[in-house]
């Protein structure tokens, strides 16, 4: 089966939101967003309920893809940070992992200065949890404590999502 | 990539509407969204030349309620069809879980159709999928149009796999949500059995 899976376990995403919640605070930030570069929200600390995430996750996804296309028709194999200044607020995006996408909002309560630093910090630490949850992906189901919920699903669950 | 947060209770899942130009793409997203009640949907968002033409993707996160207590969301998106678009393309097929192609049904589209779907087997197997393995749903739009090839001779023409296939109108929303049913259905069953 081609379909690859990214899977989030507890103890992975109360560190990863540690660490959002540590760059957030040193850089003085409105907001944190890991996503992941599908385009799905992974996490996110701050001033989140000001934002429209999910549109946010998939357009910051977009956008890192259709840059890594514009870095490799260079010869670049990726441009690892984007910055997008505007009059009020500011976006700092750069990559986590080389899977994960790390969205940072500012305002001049901070500095990009200040938050390329922090990001640096928080980056080293996040790309060990990653590590973690590679290490229990590939260690597959056995390595669980639980087996998956989904083998279970049946057709009457699928069809009850739709309302049949 | 099916992305699944075990700590959020969260399964989210990508679906790609794929296929030639003005086929119907957008306008099926634009059914679904004014057809699904407001607390189900998030915003649609068009990246789109002035003209209305599909530039980059439209994207719609739907949220389908819970299957064994994961909150179940789909991201739809649709690619931009024009032929000179497919450094696009390919960008938003990353990651994908299953496609709908929507094909026109007027007989002068029967060539784009079909170019399109080798371009959809070329660009998935660039990610590393088989078309012969993803879920996938065949849509034949247009069925309310005056030049159109029978849907009979469309499948033995359009079908790859013996794929679920939809006649659509996508403006009156005829077989739009047929078709997402069906390869959502897919998709969850390949969960199932991982
Ligand atoms: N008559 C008719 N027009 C359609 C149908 N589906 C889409 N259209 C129209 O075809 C045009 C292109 O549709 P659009 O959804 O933008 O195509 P896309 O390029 O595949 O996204 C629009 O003017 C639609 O209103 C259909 O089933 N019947
Ligand atoms: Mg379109």
């Amino acid at each position: 089966m081609p379909t690859a899976y990214v899977e989030v376990y507890e103890e992975e995403f109360e560190r990863l939101e540690q660490a959002l919640r540590r760059l957030r605070y040193d850089s003085n930030a409105k907001a944190v967003f890991l996503i992941d570069k599908n385009g799905q929200q992974i996490a996110a600390v701050g001033d989140v309920e000001e934002f429209d995430t999910t549109s946010l996750a998939s357009l910051t996804a977009g956008n890192v893809a259709a840059t890594d296309g514009l870095a490799k028709l260079i010869g670049e194999r990726e441009f690892s940070v984007l910055f997008h200044e505007g009059q009020r607020d500011h976006i700092h995006i750069s990559i986590v992992a080389r899977r994960a996408i790390l969205l940072v909002i500012f305002d001049e309560r901070s500095s990009l200065g200040l938050v390329r630093l922090r990001v640096k910090r928080a980056s080293t630490e996040m790309d060990e949890i990653f590590e973690d949850m590679n290490r229990k992906e590939n260690r597959g189901p056995e390595g669980q404590v639980e087996t998956s919920p989904f083998s279970e699903i049946t057709d009457e669950d699928i069809d009850s999502l739709f309302g049949d | 990539m099916t992305f699944i947060n075990y700590a959020a209770k969260e399964i989210n899942c990508k679906i790609v509407y794929y296929g030639p130009g003005l086929g119907g793409k957008t306008t099926n997203l634009q059914h679904i969204y004014n057809k699904t009640a407001p607390d189900r949907r998030g915003k649609m968002i068009s990246l789109a030349t002035e003209a209305d033409r599909t530039l980059f993707f439209d994207f719609l996160p739907l949220d389908l309620g819970s299957i064994r207590g994961f909150t179940t969301r789909f991201h739809l998106y649709t690619v931009p069809g024009q032929v000179f678009y497919d450094a696009s393309r390919k960008l938003i097929l990353k990651g994908v879980d299953g496609v709908v192609f929507v094909a026109d049904s007027q007989t002068d589209r029967m060539e784009a159709n079909v170019e399109s779907i080798r371009n959809l087997e070329l660009n998935l197997q660039e990610h590393g999928f088989e078309l012969i393995n993803i879920p996938y749903a065949l849509q034949f739009n247009k069925r309310d149009l005056p030049s159109i090839m029978p849907v009979d001779e469309m499948y033995r023409m359009l079908n790859y796999k013996r794929e679920p296939t939809f006649a659509g109108i996508a403006p009156q929303g005829v077989g739009v949500f047929e078709t997402l049913k069906s390869v959502a259905k897919q998709i969850l069953v390949e969960l199932r059995k991982k």
